[in-house]
């Protein structure tokens, strides 16, 4: 066993879940009532002929802190498996957002610009606002956030991470 | 009932379709062995009751409260090891098992509660008696389900069952809205497949037991600390605890959940450890080089201040539940599995294991030991004039031996408090499933409902409820189920007139400022005894003591006895919040011991 020490790690831990009603609710009361942190949650149904959804969460803690939220995890009963994706290797964890920019002038062609430089697709637009998707990895939409502030940035709404392993690994 | 009793069992389900979801409900209960449950009806299990009325091969109990009807059926599952069944009504009904439900949950009881629920076209209204019972009951459940489908019942019944009694052990709700109880509904024998997600690993690694031996081979100054979780493994996990533990010469010390798990009468018993454990018991975790949990949890009672936990030894941890590994105390050998395959593993790979321990080493330990436990520490001095003062050990310590005196099956429940640590230092068990506690949750007024519930499951048994005279006052109403069903237990009130535990901690941390623990305008004991139908006796002094538990003892229906004990006596030994083991405060009998209270420990509770 190695010496736990005291330094936080992040960790995003994928969930397969039974899809039954409350097991979201069950998860959440788990973070909360253990007083862990939750830094995004992604849920959505992944295989409807079996009725399972997946959980993706990332969380931050110490490395016992993480080992308990994953044994705390799997102890509920709808749970089918849980995988630590920081721990299993390589992974993609991607992030999608629309963001919203009212601007007029000089500030709203150099919002079009820099979206351009982010692959950002503009798919609303009228005289004074753009709607851009972003898909990325988090820091990247952090990144074309900040960027957007002083332009004219009026909303923004992400989903949180949805992530899985590189290569052929499978949780 | 007789339709469904002479349906085929099938797979199918058209061949019971005629019966309601509530006859449905019994015929999976009897399927799964239920011969008792304890409830309370209200309108929206009417059809459950009206389905128990037709029938005769379960027996409901009908209680006072819904708490009690929670903690009976912990009584009753703790005592013989199956499922404790709990029948309450939507809203309420729910909402006053909660407690019992948390309760069951710390302390890993096996249960399946039944709860009422509005129909499902109101569920979300705000109708009458409503409550989001699986939304209220989540985090105070193992698992927990509402059943919106007819076609679900059966199933999700087995299910709950099956959730409850394995891997750690706990209480698992039903929801059960009324037109489901009503409507007609398939009939789904058991399932023999494994189920789908749930599936607890019993069996220990076989490398971990063998690091495990080789370890406690090597070990110099063993222990092993042994939990409720030996008890809930069956009585061949204690069996299989006692032979390792002799075959070691190990020192064993058990957690309060625990007694009973390995014979208190074995010289190599040290005695309950932890905030009131014995002097020896602590003393040796602390030294110990190699420990052995199993069925533990590290309990912030048991463990004291953690950075000075055990320091130095080789932690070997054992446990059903995955989740209690490395919780609090970091292990060094993990053992994920059931007590008694895991302890059956063990003796088989130490007798394998040629290796042989280093006895001069464990004969110094066991030296080391002796002059812990000639220190005595739970020595006290009882005046023994016929005219003076009982002493609360004193009164525990003269009930165990006459119990012991009748040769009978003895179980003993607490409620919680003083009293119970005194019945945990001074009663002695030496069979598993005879003590039933309320550890984890520390419920008071857990005492008296467990009490009954053991009854029910042992007719034939002596049952004794060792009560503070505040906690009995919590379920005290429960004198009225003991009244109908003829139950025979035995309720021996310690009255020191205080909250004691409270009264306590405020004269050691709070300057003995007694904010609002006194146990004002008291009832008469025996007069309201009497009022429910049993019998009231008491004692005021020393010389009235053995006569009156004698009596309570000879007397073949319920009994309060009330004792009245020393108002100032405290609990020791007492390892204060926020100390270490070796930091113990001993009693008045051992001066010049005391360690002070930090004001970090201040903060703990």
């Amino acid at each position: 066993m190695p010496v736990p020490d005291g330094t936080f790690r992040t960790a995003t831990i994928s969930v397969l879940v039974d899809n039954e009603s409350g097991v979201l609710a069950r998860v959440i009361g788990l973070f909360s009532g253990r007083g862990y942190n939750i830094d995004s949650l992604t849920v959505a149904p992944v295989d409807d002929d079996r009725g399972r959804s997946r959980i993706n969460v990332v969380t931050s803690g110490t490395e016992m802190v993480i080992e308990q939220i994953k044994a705390q995890l799997a102890r509920l009963v709808p749970v089918h498996k849980v995988a630590d994706l920081t721990k299993l290797g390589p992974h993609v964890a991607r992030e999608m957002a629309l963001v919203k920019v009212v601007a007029q002038g000089e500030s709203r062609v150099e919002s079009l610009r820099i979206a351009e430089a982010f692959r950002a697709r503009v798919v609303d637009t009228n005289i004074g606002s753009f709607v851009f998707e972003l898909t990325g990895a988090a820091e990247k939409i952090d990144a074309f956030i900040e960027l957007m502030r002083p332009l004219g940035l009026a909303e923004v709404s992400r989903t949180g991470i949805a992530a899985i392993a590189r290569g052929s690994v499978t949780i | 009932m007789n339709a469904i009793a002479q349906t085929p069992d099938s797979e199918t389900s058209q061949a019971s379709s005629t019966a309601s979801g509530a006859e449905i409900l019994l015929r999976v209960l009897r399927d799964q062995g239920v011969d008792t449950i304890f409830g309370y009806p209200g309108g929206a299990v009417l059809p459950i009751y009206d389905a128990l009325f037709q029938q005769n091969a379960i027996r409901h109990i009908l209680v006072r409260h819904e708490q009690a009807a929670v903690h009976a059926a912990e009584g009753y599952a703790r005592s013989t090891g199956r499922v404790g069944v709990v029948l309450v009504t939507s809203g309420p009904g729910a909402t006053n098992a909660v407690t019992g439900l948390l309760d069951a949950l710390m302390d890993s009881i096996p249960l399946v509660c039944l709860t009422g629920q509005v129909p499902t076209h109101l569920i979300g209204n705000d109708a009458f008696q409503e409550a989001d019972t699986t939304g209220i009951t989540r985090p105070a459940t193992k698992h927990n389900y509402l059943v919106k489908r007819s076609e679900d019942l059966a199933r999700t019944l087995h299910d709950a069952f099956y959730v409850a009694r394995s891997g750690r052990p706990g209480p698992v709700v039903v929801d059960l809205p009324k037109d489901i109880l009503i409507a007609p509904a398939p009939y789904v024998p058991a399932s023999a497949k494994p189920h789908r997600s749930y599936r607890p690993v019993t069996q220990p690694n076989p490398a971990a037991i063998r690091a495990a031996v080789r370890a406690l081979k090597a070990a110099r100054r063993p222990v092993i600390y042994a939990g409720g979780g030996v008890i809930n493994a069956g009585p061949e996990a204690s069996r299989l605890l006692a032979e390792f533990v002799r075959l070691g010469d190990f020192p064993c010390t058990n957690t309060l959940m625990g007694l009973g798990c390995f014979p208190a009468s074995d010289p190599h018993f040290l005695g309950m450890l932890g905030m009131h454990g014995t002097y020896e018991a602590n003393l040796a975790m602390h030294g110990c080089d190699v420990m052995f949990n199993i069925g533990a949890r590290f309990d912030d009672r048991v463990t004291g201040r953690l950075n000075a936990f055990s320091p130095g030894s080789l932690k070997i941890h054992a446990d059903i539940d995955p989740s209690n590994i490395n919780k609090n105390v970091a292990v060094d050998i993990p053992i994920v599995g059931d007590a008694t395959l895991t302890l059956r593993a063990l003796i088989e790979a130490w007798r394998e294991d040629t290796t042989p321990q280093d006895r001069t080493a464990l004969a110094a330990w066991w030296r080391e030991i002796a002059g812990w436990r000639g220190i005595d520490c739970l020595k006290f001095t009882q005046d023994p004039s016929p005219g003076a003062v009982i002493k609360p050990q004193y009164a525990v310590q003269r009930l165990n031996t006459l119990c012991a005196g009748t040769g009978r099956d003895t179980f003993i429940t607490t409620e919680v408090g003083q009293h119970q640590m005194w019945a945990a230092q001074y009663f002695h068990f030496d069979k598993p499933n005879r003590w039933m506690t309320s550890g984890g949750l520390g419920t008071m007024g857990y005492g008296l409902p467990a009490a009954m519930g053991v009854q029910i499951a042992h007719p034939d048994a002596l049952v004794i409820d060792i009560a503070g005279e505040a906690s009995i006052l919590m379920n005290i109403q429960e004198m009225g189920t003991l009244a109908q069903y003829r139950l025979p237990v035995k309720i021996f009130i310690l009255n020191n007139e205080y909250m004691g535990m409270v009264r306590q901690w405020q004269e050691l941390l709070h300057g003995s400022r007694y904010s609002e623990s006194y146990s004002a305008a008291l009832p008469d004991f025996v007069k309201l005894a009497e009022s429910f139908h049993a019998t009231g006796l008491r004692a005021r002094n020393v010389g009235e003591l053995d006569s009156v538990i004698r009596e309570m003892l000879a007397i073949p229906g319920p009994v309060i006895a009330d004792i009245a004990v020393d108002q100032r006596e405290n609990c020791f030994p007492m390892i204060p919040s926020g100390a270490a083991h070796n930091e113990m405060i001993l009693g008045p009998e051992h001066s010049g011991r005391a360690a002070s209270i930090t004001d970090e420990g201040m903060m703990l509770v």
